[in-house]
Formats: C-alpha cells, sequence, structure tokens
C-alpha cells in the first residue's frame, strides 16, 4: 500500500505528460476543431482563476468577489503589451516588464523602511506601497522607456520572429500576472484588514470599478487600442496548447507547494481562527496578503491566456455577474479542495459553453441565472461539502505530517 | 526590574472605555492573578498585552523592553504566550497539529520535540487522543490542549484567561494544579479569573479590578481574608 503511494509526484507527473500529449496529438490531427480547442482553453483559463478563488475563500477562508476584476487586469494587461509590439511599439514590453520588477524592488526597500517603525497605521503603509508603484512605474514610463525602448526593439528584431513572439508574449503573461498581483497587494493592505464580509462588499464594488474603468479607456485612461465599450479587437492569437497546459500545470503545483509549506498552514490556521492564528504568532496580515495576492496573480494568468486566444476582449464578459462563475465552481467542487475545483471547472465550461450550447435552442443563456442559484441551492441543501467533497489527488493531498508518519511506521513495523 | 510591568494603560472598546488607568506588574516566577466581576476589564488587559488590542494611553514593559505598538506575533516571539479565553482551539486540526502550530514561531526542532514530551507529561491525557480532532475533545481536554498549545511556544511568561471557565469543579482543580506545576518549572504566570477561590489558593499576589480600574491589590492570603474580597468575590463572610 505505502509502496504504491510511494511517489505520487511520479504519477503527477506521468498523468500531466499524458493528458498533455493526448490533447496535443487530438488537435494537430484536427479530431478536436477551434470550437473545442477554444473550450479547452476557456476551461483552463476559467480554473485558473477558481484555483484563485479557492485559495483566497476555500483555504484563506476570505469571501471574495473580486476574481473577475483581477482576470480582467490580466487580460487587458497582456492583450496590451502584445498589442503594441505587433504594432511596432514596445512600450507595453519596457514598461511591464521593467515597472513590475522596479515595484518589486522598492516594496522589499518600503517592508524594510516599515518595519523600523512599530504601529504603523494601515493607511501609511497603504499611501507607502502605492506611491512606490507610481514611481516605479513613473521610472519605467518617463526614464527606462525612452532609453530601453529603441534597444529592446533592435535586440528582440535580430531574433527570428517566431522567437521574438515568444519572449513578448511571455513578457505579456508576467505583465498581466504581475499587474493582478500589484493591484491586489495594494488593495489588499486596506481591504483585507475588514472582516470577511466587509472584505466580500469592497471586492464586488473593485469589480464594478474595474468593469466602468475598462468601458472608457479610451476616454477616462490614456489606452485609446483598448477601445473602451467596443471591445478591445486586434489582439495577436498566440495562445497554443503548451501554453496554456504549461501555465495551467504552473499554477497547480504552485499552489500546491504554497499550501504544503508553513506559509499554507497560517492560511490555513487565519480560516479556522483568526485570533488563534495570531496568539500562535502567526503574522495574520501576512497569511491573508499572500493568498490574496497568489490567487489574483492566477486571475491575472488566466486573463492573458484567455485573451490571446479569443484575440477580442469586452468589458462586458467581466461585469460582476460574472464574477460569480468561479463562487458556484468553487463550491460545487468543494470549497478547500484542489482536486474539486479543477474537474468542476473544465466540467462547467465543458458543459455549459460546449454541450448545452450545441444541443440546447439558443434562449437558454437567459434562464442561466434561473437555473445555477437553484442547482446552487440544492448542492448547499444536499452536498454542502462539494461534488468532490474531501477527496485530493495524491499529488495534491497534504503530506503527512513528520510526527504522524514516524507514529505510522510504528504500527506497520508491528504488522510486520 | 519586574519582567512584566503595566504602566497607567487606558483601552477603549469605540467610545467605551473598558481600562481607566490600571498599573501592576508582575516579578519573575511569580504567579500573579488579576481577579474581578464580568466586565471588570479582566480580558481586556489580557489581550491589550498580548498585542490584540490597541490602548489609547499607557506602557506596556516586558523584560525592560516597551511593547505596547508591537503586534501580535512580535509579542509571541518574544515568548509572552496568551491562552485565550474560551479556549480556541483549531477545531479541525488534530490534537498533534494543534500543538505544532503553537510551536510555530520555533524553529529548534530537537527543542520542540522536548517541549512536546513535556506536555505530555503535563496532560498524559492528550497523548491518548493525538490523532482526534481538537474539535471533538471534551471541554476539559480542550482546555488542556490550550493551555498545552500555549506551552509549545515555551513561554516565559504564560497569560492564561479563564482558564477554568465552564469546567465542573474536579477539572478546575485538575487544570489548576497543572498551573502550580508550570510555574514551579519557572514559567512566570498572570492569571485571569472570575473563579476567585481557586485563583487565590494557587497565586502569590493578587488584583482586584473593578469596572476599569484596580481597586485592591496584595498577597494572595491577605486579599483572601480581605472582607471586602470576601463579600464580593468569595461567597460572603
Amino acid at each position: 500500500m505505502l509502496k504504491r503511494l510511494k511517489n505520487p509526484t511520479g504519477y503527477f507527473i506521468l498523468g500531466g505528460l499524458a493528458i498533455f500529449l493526448v490533447v496535443q496529438i487530438l488537435l494537430s490531427a484536427g479530431i478536436l476543431n477551434n470550437f473545442w480547442r477554444g473550450i479547452i482553453f476557456w476551461g483552463a483559463a476559467i480554473t485558473m482563476v477558481t484555483l484563485g478563488l479557492n485559495l483566497i475563500f476555500g483555504f484563506n477562508g476570505q469571501f471574495s468577489l473580486g476574481q473577475y476584476g483581477f482576470y480582467a487586469i490580466g487580460a487587458y494587461g497582456a492583450a496590451d503589451v502584445t498589442y503594441r509590439w505587433v504594432h511596432e511599439d514596445p512600450s507595453g514590453v519596457v514598461v511591464v516588464f521593467f515597472g513590475l520588477w522596479l515595484s518589486l524592488l522598492l516594496y522589499a526597500l518600503v517592508s524594510v523602511l516599515l518595519r523600523r517603525f512599530y504601529g504603523i497605521t494601515v493607511m501609511t503603509k497603504f499611501t507607502a506601497y502605492l506611491l512606490a508603484t507610481i514611481l516605479a512605474f513613473w521610472v519605467a514610463v518617463k526614464v527606462l522607456l525612452p532609453v530601453l525602448g529603441p534597444v529592446t526593439m533592435t535586440l528582440l528584431g535580430a531574433l527570428p520572429e517566431a522567437v521574438s513572439q515568444q519572449i513578448v508574449f511571455f513578457i505579456a503573461l508576467l505583465g498581466g500576472a504581475g499587474l493582478a498581483g500589484i493591484v491586489s497587494f495594494i488593495f489588499g493592505i486596506p481591504v483585507l484588514e475588514l472582516g470577511s464580509d466587509y472584505f466580500g462588499i469592497a471586492t464586488l464594488s473593485f469589480t464594478i470599478i474595474i468593469k466602468v474603468l475598462l468601458d472608457n479607456t479610451d476616454t477616462l485612461l490614456p489606452f485609446p487600442e483598448m477601445k473602451g465599450a467596443r471591445g478591445m479587437i486586434g489582439i495577436p492569437q498566440w495562445t497554443t496548447w503548451p501554453w496554456v497546459f504549461g501555465t495551467f500545470m504552473l499554477v497547480v503545483v504552485v499552489m500546491r507547494n504554497l499550501l504544503h509549506s508553513s506559509s499554507g498552514r497560517t492560511i490555513l490556521a487565519v480560516r479556522e481562527d483568526e485570533r488563534a492564528a495570531e496568539l500562535v504568532g502567526i503574522d495574520v496580515n501576512w497569511a491573508k496578503i499572500l493568498p490574496f495576492v497568489m490567487g489574483s496573480i492566477f486571475a491575472g494568468l488566466a486573463g492573458g491566456i484567455r485573451a490571446h486566444d479569443m484575440a477580442f476582449l469586452h468589458p462586458q464578459s467581466f461585469n460582476f455577474i460574472q464574477s460569480f462563475n468561479p463562487l458556484i465552481i468553487v463550491v460545487f467542487g468543494g470549497l478547500g479542495s484542489m482536486t474539486g475545483t479543477i474537474l468542476t471547472g473544465f466540467i462547467w465550461i465543458f458543459l455549459l459553453e460546449g454541450l448545452l450550447r450545441l444541443y440546447l435552442p439558443s434562449g437558454f443563456e437567459t434562464w442561466r441565472f434561473v437555473v445555477y442559484p437553484l442547482i446552487l441551492l440544492l448542492m448547499m441543501l444536499l452536498r454542502s461539502e462539494g461534488l468532490f467533497g474531501e477527496y485530493e489527488l495524491p499529488f495534491l493531498r497534504r503530506s503527512a505530517l513528520p510526527l504522524r508518519r514516524k507514529v505510522a511506521s510504528e504500527e506497520s513495523e508491528e504488522v510486520a | 526590574m519586574s519582567i512584566l510591568e503595566i504602566k497607567d494603560l487606558y483601552v477603549s472598546y469605540g467610545a467605551i472605555r473598558a481600562l481607566h488607568g490600571i498599573s501592576f506588574h508582575v516579578e519573575e516566577g511569580e504567579i500573579v492573578t488579576l481577579i474581578g466581576a464580568n466586565g471588570a476589564g479582566k480580558s481586556t488587559t489580557l489581550r491589550t498585552i498580548s498585542g490584540l488590542l490597541r490602548p489609547d494611553r499607557g506602557e506596556i514593559l516586558y523584560d525592560g523592553e516597551e511593547i505596547t505598538r508591537l503586534g501580535g506575533d512580535a509579542i509571541v516571539r518574544r515568548r509572552l504566550i496568551q491562552v485565550p479565553e474560551g479556549r480556541r482551539i483549531f477545531a479541525p486540526l488534530t490534537v498533534l497539529e494543534n500543538l505544532e502550530m503553537g510551536a510555530f514561531t520555533r524553529d529548534d526542532k530537537r527543542e520542540v520535540q522536548a517541549s512536546m514530551e513535556w506536555v505530555f507529561e503535563l496532560f498524559p491525557r492528550l497523548k491518548e487522543r493525538l490523532e482526534q480532532a481538537g474539535g471533538t475533545l471534551s471541554g476539559g481536554e480542550q482546555q488542556m490542549l490550550a493551555v498545552a498549545r500555549a506551552l509549545m511556544a515555551k513561554p516565559r511568561v504564560l497569560l492564561m484567561d479563564e482558564p477554568s471557565m465552564g469546567l465542573a469543579p474536579i477539572l478546575v482543580e485538575e487544570i489548576f494544579e497543572v498551573i502550580e506545576e508550570i510555574n514551579e518549572q519557572g514559567v512566570t504566570i498572570l492569571l485571569v479569573e472570575q473563579n476567585a477561590q481557586m485563583a487565590l489558593s494557587v497565586a502569590h499576589r493578587g488584583y482586584v479590578l473593578e469596572t476599569g480600574s484596580i481597586q485592591l491589590e496584595g498577597l494572595s492570603a491577605e486579599l483572601a481574608r480581605n472582607p471586602q474580597v470576601r463579600e464580593a468575590y468569595l461567597g460572603g463572610g
């Protein structure tokens, strides 16, 4: 028994590779057409968004409706980088890439600085980090861009187009995810101080704010290429199956490792009892910020993937009604179950956007928001632990604790 | 120098002031008790010391260092540990995991193991229940687990908030015996209790708290003889 479970990591890698190859072959052979290709990519994106939500809500207990806001930031952020690039403008690549690293650098400085003072208020902290971010991006735009813009253009231009395209896409995804992370960090500092319910309302308003801003990107914000409420077109369709698979696996592995680490313990402890967590010496603020930022990064990454598959973005796809989708999926899959979220996320898109769209008459979409809540209600009554309950794939399961393993091996020796 | 010194502490919940400038001190190796009725401000005092509440005014000195504005986690790292009121164990985690959470701020594995064994000596019953979820324990066992979890942090000073609350008399005695034993092993204890009789029987000194200010102080034996205390807290006289 023990031997068979001895290496879940091995099985996980093998299983992952098998799925990767099968889908790749089916795609190459043309058995899966563009419609189903889109469904698979969409499923992966939604699942990444939802895994992020599960980290925030399921594992950390902070009820959030902001996931689609970060999804939108990632999508528009990444799309803007590649859009500008294909229009011979390196500004997106340079500003996002260097702005991110500069922000991280300044954050490190600010946190060292703040640690010297006791009793810093939340608003001071918030202001300090906000100013650091503004400074970082100001430097990136005003100082670095004029110098590094042409350099980047020549350097990347010297490479074959297929290679430079992949590099730009990588930076775009990183940028989208990073922007989502930065925004969630700044937003999270004051808002996570609120209790869970207030946090839910604050994140809901966040999603609404993002949607309104996206509606006015060309008038209020200086991004005419996003075309406001008319929707952004002309995004290069660069998302391929290896990218989808790669980012998806990255999200799963990062989340799994985070949860299995000692930070993961603190995340769970805060969910169980914030006061008790503080009394055993957990930095509660950090234990809430960390999953919130990680979850938002996942959403941002998914946004980049989705944007470069659809090649079209519209603010309406990120309105707050949509942000209930990941919430419903999380509840279906089980709060605090990664396996449940993954399976439910894919099934959700496969059924609702795939099969049902093909086979049901066209009016059914109107009924969705009658049917979803009813299903959700039934779910809550009949199976509140989620479709898959406590089950986790062996690789994702929390490994046995050291001392427990000792106890277990003593027992097995006795049996032997 | 006192290990813990509270100077002129004012604490409010919004507009309601809970502590009106209390001052007291705890010497290393002592058991000191704060007794008083509901709403006297006993738990508020402990929470403020632990960094869960911010005082409006006043100072908290721990081992000579001012800790008034430190966060809860920083205070735990200085080995000033609170056993919270109402136990607050991690219900879904097993007893073992709860104990491990208690040692969260420590990274010396061998010493953590030693603390674990010490805890099992004090509470042999917990050892039998290692794999059981904390929430399924009886009230008395949960209280023991809460104390044990605090001990896993290797406290220099232990702040105990109503350890006898909701326990059967026999269990109360058991808990108090353990408190004395922990103290004999060198841990300073600040004990907050409604059960004044029990508290005064184990403590060296005591303070009587009434509506946010200290009314009386003295050696436990003196307080136990004091007619005012007898009337108000020890059931007449």
